[in-house]
C-alpha cells in the first residue's frame, strides 16, 4: 500500500526519491493508480515554494513544476501557452494537474509536453545546475528524474507557434492526436522549424518528417503540402480504445495541414 | 428553449382535453433531496465497521476451473473472509425463474467454469476497500483454458463450443420446444413469389452500456429479529428481493430491503448480483459488508445492451405495397440469459415494425456467446430491430422509386388493421407523424399521402386474419422441461439436472455471529405451495398457463 | 498503518478528522467527515461527481490526497445552502428540472458555482466549458445549462 511523504524543500524531496518512489504533482495520473490499489510504495510530496514560481516576462519564461494549467491560463503574460493549457482536461483536472506531471503523464495525454517540445523548452532539474532539453526527458519516462522548473523560450510573434488537439469529445476529450509546430522564419524562409507530435509514439516525439519539409522553405501551399505528405515519417502510433495506430497515421498529415494552414494565415 | 410543440388538431375525439400537467413545468417530487446533495443512494448509509467486498474474475473468456485457493488471499492483511460458490445455498439461477421463464443457468460465483470474461469466482470480505482490492490478486486459480466464440452466428454452428451447458446449442429454449421464437402469420414464400421485389438487408448493433453515473452496488447489514436489511441501487426493488431469497434459499421475509433513490439506472440495474452477496456477507461474518462495483467492473462485467444480428427480406409491389417481410434475429445474451430472453419475446411482439404487411414471419434466436452477459436497456427488445426495420425501410423504398415516407405513410398501420401478432392496431398515429417530418423536413409529399389519416382507411380486408398461415416445426427441440420455480412455490428444483453441488452451508440466526464452517447438511428447501390450479391466462413471457 | 489528523474548513466550519495513508479526499470527505454530498462516480477523474471547491476552485476529490486539504477551503454541495434558504442555483436547478437522477447534482452544483462566483455573467459557452469536467447521464444537460443561466440571470438583477 501507498504512504506519503511530505518535505519542505525540493532538495529534500529529490533526496528522498529512490526506489519505489514517484513524485507527486497534481495526482491526476497517480492517485488514479493509488485508488485502483496499484500506486506506487511511496510518493513523495514537497511544499516548496519554487515549485509554484511563474517567471512570465523575458525572452525565456521560467515555470515551475508544479504550475498548474489553471495558474498558466490566469496569466496574461503566457498567452502563447493559453490555448495548449485550456485544451487539458476539464476545469478540475486544470486546476490539479501540474506542468511536471504532464511531462510524464502516459498516452495518449501530454500534451502540454508536446508543446513544450515543439517549443525547445528546457527542464531544470531538482539538485542539479543546468537545464535538460524536455525531449530528452521523455526517454527516461520509466523512472523520471525529479524536475524543478521548466524553461520556455517565448515565440517572436503569435505566428511562430501553434498547437493543434484532435479529440472525439468536445470540450475535454483526451487526444486522438495532438500537433504542435514552432517555425521561426527568417527572412520569409523557415529556420529551425520544430514539429511535435503527441499520441503517435510511446512518448511525445519530435515530427522529422515534418520539419525536414518545413526547413528553408516559405510558409505556403506547396511546402504545408509537402509537409503534409511527410508528416507520418518516423511516427509509431499505438492502437487503442480511441484510434487505431493505422487511422492515427492516415490523419496524422491532414491535421498538420490544418494547423499550417492557420500559421500561415496568421 | 422548450422544443415542445402540441398538436392537439390530432386525435381530438379520442381524448379528453383536460391534462392538466403536460406542457407545465413541474417539479420532481425528490428534487429538494438532490439539490441539497441529501437524497439517500444506497451508499449514503454509514455503518460503524463497514467490510467491503471485491471479487476475483476470470481473466479468460471460458475457461474451466481446476482449483480455487483462496488461502492466501485469506491470510491477506484485513481480510475477515473469502466466499466462493461453495458458499452459496443455490448457486444456480436465472433472473426470471421469478416469473416462471427460463432455467436456472448461472452461478453468482463460479465453480466448475467461467464463461465470460470477468465472471466472478471468488468474494473477499475485508476491513477496507483497499484490502480487499490486495486480497483479490491473491486468489489462485488453476484454469484450463477452453476455446471460446465471440459471434452469434459463429456459436450456433455445428462443432462451436458449448458456453452454457444448460443450453448446449448456445440457444435458449422458448415455451420449452422450440430453439427461437417464432412468429408466423400468413405466407412469407407464397407472397415473395408474387412480389415484384425482393428487398434484403442485414443489419448489427454493437452492445451498449448504460453506464449510470452511479455504479451498481449494496450493503447489508444484520438486523434485529432475525432479519438482515440490504440498502440497494436497484432498479428492480422486489426482484432482486426475491432473486435474494431465491439464492439464498430463505424467505423474503427475513430481507428488509430499502431502494428506490438510483443514481441512474437506464435498465443495468435490474441484475440483482450485489444484493444477494453483500447479505451473504453480513450472514457469514454478522458485520456490514458493502458489494460495489468500480467503474472498470461496471463497464466491463456490467450487462450492457446486448448486441444484435438481422437479416430482413421484403416482397415489395411496384406501388409500394410491402407484402410479405420475413426476420431472421439473433440477440447476443453473453454468457447466461439475464433478461435477453424476454427481450425477444418483446421483440417480437414488435414485429413487423408499425407496418400493415399481410405475410410476417420471423425466427429469432437467443444466442448464447463467451461475451458479458447481456440485460435491459431502454426498449431493449425494440430497439435493434427498430433501426433494421427503419433502415430497411428506405431500403425499400428506394427499390421501388418512392419518397421514404410516402412510403412509410402507405404501409403504416390504420386503426382497425390486424397487427402479425393478432392483435387489432388502436390510436395509430404513424400517418400523422410522418407528414409533420415531411413538412418540417420540406418533403412534398402527394395529395394521396397528404390527406391520408390514421383513422381512414383501415379495418375490413385489413382487419382481418390471414385466410391461410403456414407453420413448422423447425428447431424442434426434445427433453426440456421449463417447469419453473415460481409455479412450484419458490423453493423446488428444476428439472433440468443440475450440477452436482456441495452441500449448502446453513445459517444461524443473526446476531449470533454466522458458523465460520459450513454444516454439512443441504439447506431445506421452503416448502413448495400446492401447485396453483385456475383458469388459462397468458402471458407474453410463457404462453398460455394455468392460474 | 499511520493515521494523519487533518485539519481544514468545510463550508465555513472547521473540520477535523483522521485521515488514512493514500485515502483520496472523496473517501475521508464520505466517511471519515460525513459529508456525503460528493459522489463516487468513478475515481479515476473521468465524471465529475465528486467535485469539490477547494480554496473556491473545483478539484476532483477523489484525485486529491485527504491529507493535501489540510489548511485549505473545502466547500461541497451540503453547503451551499444558507439554513433554510437555498443557493439561486438550487432553486433554478429545481425549477429548471436540471435534475433526473441527481447522483450528478451535488458535483454540477459545486462546478457552477464556483464559475459563477468567478464570472457572474457567463455565455451559454463559459457555462458549457465550465461544466465540462462534469458528466450527467440523464438529463443530457441542456436543462443544466439552462439552469445555471437562469441563476446567472436572477444574480444580475438582484
Ligand atoms: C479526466 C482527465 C482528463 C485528462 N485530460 C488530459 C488531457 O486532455 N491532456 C493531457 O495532457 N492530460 C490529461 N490528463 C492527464 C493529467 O491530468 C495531466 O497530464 C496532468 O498535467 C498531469 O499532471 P499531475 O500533476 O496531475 O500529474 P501527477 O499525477 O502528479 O504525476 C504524473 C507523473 O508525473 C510524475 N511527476 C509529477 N511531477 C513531477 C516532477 N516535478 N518531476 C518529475 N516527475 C514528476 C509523477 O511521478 C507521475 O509519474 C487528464 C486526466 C484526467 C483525470
Ligand atoms: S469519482 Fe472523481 S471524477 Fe469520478
Ligand atoms: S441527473 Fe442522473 S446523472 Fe445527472
Amino acid at each position: 500500500m501507498t504512504t506519503v511523504e511530505t518535505f519542505p524543500t525540493l532538495a529534500e524531496a529529490a533526496r528522498a526519491m529512490g526506489s519505489g518512489a514517484a513524485f507527486f504533482g497534481g495526482g491526476t495520473v497517480l492517485m488514479r493508480d493509488v485508488n485502483a490499489g496499484e500506486g506506487p510504495q511511496r510518493l513523495v510530496r514537497s511544499a516548496d515554494p519554487a515549485l509554484k514560481e511563474v517567471r512570465a516576462q523575458g525572452e525565456t519564461v521560467r515555470l515551475g513544476a508544479g504550475v498548474t494549467m489553471a495558474r498558466i491560463l490566469a496569466e496574461r503574460d503566457l498567452a502563447f501557452l493559453h490555448s495548449v493549457a485550456r485544451q487539458i482536461g476539464g476545469p478540475q483536472v486544470r486546476n490539479m494537474g501540474t506542468l511536471g506531471g504532464n511531462l510524464f503523464a502516459p498516452h495518449p495525454y501530454g500534451d502540454f509536453a508536446v508543446a513544450l517540445i515543439a517549443l525547445g523548452a528546457r527542464a531544470v532539474l531538482a539538485g542539479q545546475g543546468g537545464a535538460r532539453p524536455v525531449e530528452e526527458l521523455m526517454r527516461e519516462r520509466a523512472r523520471p528524474p525529479l524536475v524543478a522548473a521548466v524553461e520556455i523560450p517565448r515565440p517572436r510573434s503569435g505566428r511562430e507557434f501553434s498547437f493543434l488537439k484532435v479529440s472525439r469529445v468536445k470540450p475535454k476529450g483526451v487526444s486522438v492526436l495532438s500537433v504542435a509546430a514552432f517555425l521561426p522564419a527568417e527572412g520569409g524562409r523557415i529556420r529551425g522549424a520544430r514539429v511535435a507530435w503527441g499520441a503517435m509514439g510511446p512518448a511525445p516525439m519530435r515530427g522529422q518528417g515534418a520539419e525536414r519539409a518545413l526547413e528553408g522553405g516559405a510558409l505556403d501551399a506547396a511546402t504545408i503540402a509537402r509537409a503534409a505528405a511527410q508528416a507520418a515519417e518516423g511516427l509509431d502510433p499505438p492502437t487503442d480504445a480511441l484510434a487505431s495506430a493505422w487511422y492515427r497515421k492516415e490523419v496524422a498529415g491532414v491535421h498538420l495541414r490544418r494547423l499550417l494552414e492557420r500559421m500561415e494565415r496568421g | 428553449m422548450s422544443m415542445i410543440e402540441f398538436r392537439k388538431e390530432f386525435f381530438r375525439d379520442e381524448r379528453d382535453d383536460n391534462l392538466n400537467e403536460i406542457g407545465k413545468p413541474t417539479r420532481r417530487q425528490d428534487i429538494l433531496g438532490h439539490v441539497t446533495g441529501r437524497s439517500p443512494f444506497y451508499d449514503d448509509h454509514l455503518f460503524e465497521g463497514l467490510l467491503h467486498i471485491r471479487c476475483a474474475r476470470s481473466p479468460h473468456h471460458h475457461a474451466r476451473i481446476r482449483r480455487i485457493d483462496v488461502s492466501e488471499a485469506e491470510r491477506s492483511e484485513g481480510v475477515v473472509r473469502v466466499l466462493t460458490g461453495k458458499d452459496v445455498p443455490r448457486n444456480l439461477n436465472t433472473l426470471l425463474s421469478l416469473l416462471d421463464f427460463g432455467l436456472d443457468d448461472e452461478p453468482l460465483l463460479a465453480e466448475t467454469k467461467c464463461a465470460y470474461k470477468g465472471e466472478p469466482v471468488a468474494a473477499v470480505i475485508a476491513t477496507s476497500e483497499a484490502a480487499a482490492r490486495a486480497a483479490v490478486k491473491k486468489v489462485r486459480v488453476d484454469w484450463d483454458v477452453l476455446p471460446h466464440v465471440l459471434d452469434v452466428e459463429e456459436a450456433i454452428r455445428p462443432g462451436a463450443p458449448t458456453v452454457c451447458e444448460v443450453y448446449p446449442g448456445n440457444k435458449f429454449v422458448y415455451h420449452g420446444k422450440y430453439d427461437h421464437q417464432k412468429l408466423r402469420y400468413g405466407d412469407v414464400e407464397a407472397a415473395f413469389r408474387q412480389a415484384d421485389h425482393i428487398v434484403e438487408g442485414r443489419y448489427q448493433m454493437s452492445p451498449i452500456e448504460q453506464a449510470p453515473m452511479e455504479t451498481c452496488g449494496a450493503i447489508a447489514a444484520p438486523e434485529v429479529n432475525d432479519r438482515y436489511v440490504c440498502y440497494t441501487g436497484t432498479q428492480a426493488l422486489f426482484f432482486s428481493l426475491g432473486t435474494a431469497a431465491k439464492v439464498l434459499s430463505m424467505p423474503s421475509s427475513r430481507l428488509h430491503f430499502v431502494g428506490g433513490t438510483v443514481g441512474g439506472g437506464f435498465g443495468g440495474k435490474v441484475d440483482s448480483i450485489h444484493e444477494p452477496i453483500a447479505i451473504l456477507g453480513a450472514m457469514l461474518t454478522g458485520k456490514p459488508c458493502k458489494f460495489a462495483w468500480d467503474r472498470e467492473e461496471e463497464m466491463q462485467v456490467g450487462a450492457p445492451r446486448g448486441a444484435e444480428r438481422w437479416y430482413l427480406k421484403d416482397g415489395v409491389m411496384k406501388d409500394g405495397r410491402i407484402i410479405a417481410r420475413q426476420f431472421t434475429g439473433y440477440f447476443d445474451s453473453g454468457a447466461y440469459t439475464r433478461l435477453s430472453s424476454y427481450a425477444i419475446i418483446k421483440g417480437v411482439g414488435h414485429l413487423p415494425g408499425p407496418y400493415t404487411i399481410p405475410n410476417v414471419s420471423a425466427n429469432v434466436y437467443c444466442v448464447y456467446t463467451n461475451r458479458t452477459p447481456a440485460t435491459a436497456m431502454r426498449g431493449f427488445g425494440i430497439t435493434g430491430v427498430d433501426f433494421a426495420i427503419e433502415a430497411h425501410m428506405d431500403k425499400g423504398a428506394e427499390a421501388v422509386g418512392m419518397n421514404p415516407i410516402e412510403f412509410r405513410i402507405l404501409n403504416a398501420y390504420r386503426d382497425g388493421d390486424m397487427k402479425a401478432h393478432r392483435r387489432e392496431a388502436k390510436n395509430c398515429a404513424l400517418v400523422e407523424c410522418c407528414q409533420v417530418v415531411a413538412e418540417k423536413a420540406g418533403v412534398r409529399l402527394s395529395g394521396e399521402a397528404a390527406a391520408a389519416a390514421s383513422t381512414k382507411g383501415g379495418g375490413g380486408e385489413r382487419g382481418r386474419l390471414p385466410a391461410h398461415t403456414v407453420t413448422d416445426q423447425d428447431g424442434r427441440v426434445e427433453g426440456i422441461d421449463t417447469g419453473g420455480y415460481a409455479r412450484k412455490g419458490g423453493g423446488a428444483s428444476v428439472s433440468v439436472p443440475t450440477p452436482p453441488r456441495p452441500a449448502a452451508p446453513q445459517y444461524q440466526s443473526a446476531p449470533t455471529p454466522a458458523p465460520q464452517q459450513a454444516a454439512p447438511t443441504p439447506a431445506p428447501p421452503p416448502a413448495p405451495d400446492a401447485a396453483r390450479k385456475g383458469a388459462l391466462r397468458f402471458s407474453s413471457l410463457s404462453g398460455f398457463r394455468r392460474r | 498503518m499511520a493515521k494523519k489528523p487533518v485539519t481544514f474548513t468545510l463550508n465555513g466550519r472547521e473540520s477535523a478528522a483522521f485521515a488514512e495513508e493514500g485515502q483520496n479526499l472523496l473517501d475521508f470527505l464520505r466517511r471519515s467527515v460525513g459529508d456525503l454530498s460528493p459522489k463516487y462516480g468513478c475515481g479515476q477523474g473521468g465524471c465529475g461527481g465528486c467535485t469539490v471547491l477547494i480554496d473556491g476552485e473545483p478539484h476532483l476529490s477523489c484525485l486529491t490526497l485527504a491529507e493535501a486539504a489540510a489548511g485549505r477551503k473545502v466547500e461541497t454541495a451540503s453547503g451551499l445552502a444558507t439554513g433554510p434558504v437555498l443557493h439561486r442555483l438550487q432553486e433554478a436547478f429545481m425549477e429548471r428540472f436540471a435534475a433526473q437522477c441527481g447522483f450528478c447534482t451535488p458535483g454540477m452544483l459545486v462546478s457552477a458555482k464556483a464559475l459563477l462566483d468567478r464570472n457572474p455573467r457567463p455565455t451559454r459557452e463559459e457555462v458549457i466549458e465550465a461544466l465540462s469536467g462534469n458528466l450527467c447521464r440523464c438529463t443530457g444537460y441542456e436543462p443544466i445549462i439552462e439552469a445555471v443561466l437562469d441563476a446567472a440571470g436572477e444574480r444580475a438583477r438582484a
